[in-house]
């Protein structure tokens, strides 16, 4: 297949990933759409680095993979202390900003 | 497997035809398995939808001559991020499904306009760029893909690699401060503890579930001596997914007619043990 295809499956997977981050209220489905967009880009990483018959999109999947795993490691650790706070992992739940 | 890293080492691709059909399969498995995922109510579900779009992501990079980048995607996405994903569902998420109410009217409508106008947005764009057929690889691949990456990783892209590693202590630790809790009161010794299990009225350990003698299962509630069952002994995950499911909760009733038939016939056998021995 052309890397275009897997460009237009990274498209997909991505805008896929977006309506679920916009769609989702609970906040660890949430986290797991942001993994996805993030996988989608390293797809298109990927198929560039095809295209271009070199190896340097390869490095940016693989540093994007290291922030990302950095980034759910936080992130899920917030998430226990909304949790511990507010007893719930709905995003509607952590309103205190709000008035 | 070792098909696919040959082929990449080939620097070419497996058989076109072969490519050809892994990449639409892939494709509309990922694809399917992503829309699942935010159609899904419970968490833990999501998340094994997830686990399906990294493990097809895997394999489609390894089909692109990255067999290093797949296995990375397996043992660090599906094995520890995802791991990390189903430990915290396990520890806050199983009781909390997604409510249905919106709370900003119309709001599920705009989001789904929304993505499906980004998404033409993009694929007009793409679209447009003429994106051409995979040049042949280039020494930048050194002898295989590993040592290329190596290569580029260790020398080109230095930095970065090291702010990575910054990067990644920066964020074990606050993981640790936040996920730490930390003690205001002092620990409960053990004669604090036998004391309040004494005054709950509560001193045995909770009955498990299960009606042994015709059930075993972990939504049945536990038979007490006096013959009547009690709630304690369910877990409140299960109770909350009969109500996710839009089932009755039945803490203290035996689920089925076909049990209570059963149940009915285990009475009239004991009633009739009862009166042999009363008789005797």
């Amino acid at each position: 297949m052309s890397p275009a295809a897997y460009v237009f499956l990274s498209v997909i997977l991505f805008a896929i990933g977006g309506v679920g981050v916009l769609v989702r209220r609970n906040a660890i489905v949430i986290f797991m759409c942001v993994e996805l967009m993030l996988n989608a880009c390293n797809l298109a990483f990927v198929a560039f680095a095809r295209l271009h018959g070199n190896l340097d999109g390869q490095v940016v999947a693989f540093f994007v993979m290291v922030v990302a795993a950095a980034e759910v490691v936080v992130g899920l650790a917030i998430l226990m202390a909304l949790y511990r706070a507010r007893k719930s992992a709905s995003v509607d739940d952590a309103n205190l900003l709000k008035y | 497997m070792t098909h696919l890293l040959l082929a990449a080492n080939n620097g070419t691709n497996l058989d076109p035809i072969y490519s050809k059909a892994l990449f639409w399969i892939l494709a509309i498995l990922s694809v399917g398995a992503a829309i699942t995922m935010i159609f899904m109510r419970q968490a833990v579900h999501c998340a094994l939808m997830l686990a399906v779009v990294m493990l097809s992501l895997a394999v489609l990079y390894a089909m692109q001559g990255a067999p290093f980048l797949a296995f990375v995607q397996i043992i660090v996405y599906t094995g520890a991020v995802l791991m990390l994903f189903l430990f915290v569902v396990m520890l806050i998420g199983v009781t909390s499904s997604d409510s249905l109410v919106e709370t900003i009217r119309g709001q599920r409508l705009w989001a789904g306009l929304g993505g499906l106008g980004f998404l033409i947005l993009l694929i007009v764009g793409i679209g447009h760029a003429a994106i051409g057929s995979a040049a042949p690889q280039t020494a930048a691949n050194g002898v295989d893909n590993l040592t290329g990456l190596a290569k580029l990783i260790f020398t080109t892209y230095v930095f970065p690699f090291e702010a990575t590693s910054a990067l990644l202590i920066t964020a074990a630790l606050g993981a640790m401060v936040l996920a730490h809790r930390e003690r205001t009161e002092p620990k409960p010794t053990q004669r604090e503890l036998s004391r309040r299990r004494v005054a709950s009225g509560h001193v045995a350990p909770e009955p498990p579930p299960g009606v042994y003698a015709l059930h075993d299962a972990v939504d049945m509630p536990a038979l007490l001596p006096d013959g009547s069952t009690t709630a304690r002994s369910i877990s409140k995950a299960v109770t909350q997914r009969d109500v996710d499911l839009g089932r009755d909760p039945q803490p203290d009733v035996t689920a089925d007619l076909e049990t209570e038939d059963r149940t009915e016939e285990e009475r009239q056998i004991e009633a009739a043990a009862r009166g042999r021995d009363e008789q005797a």
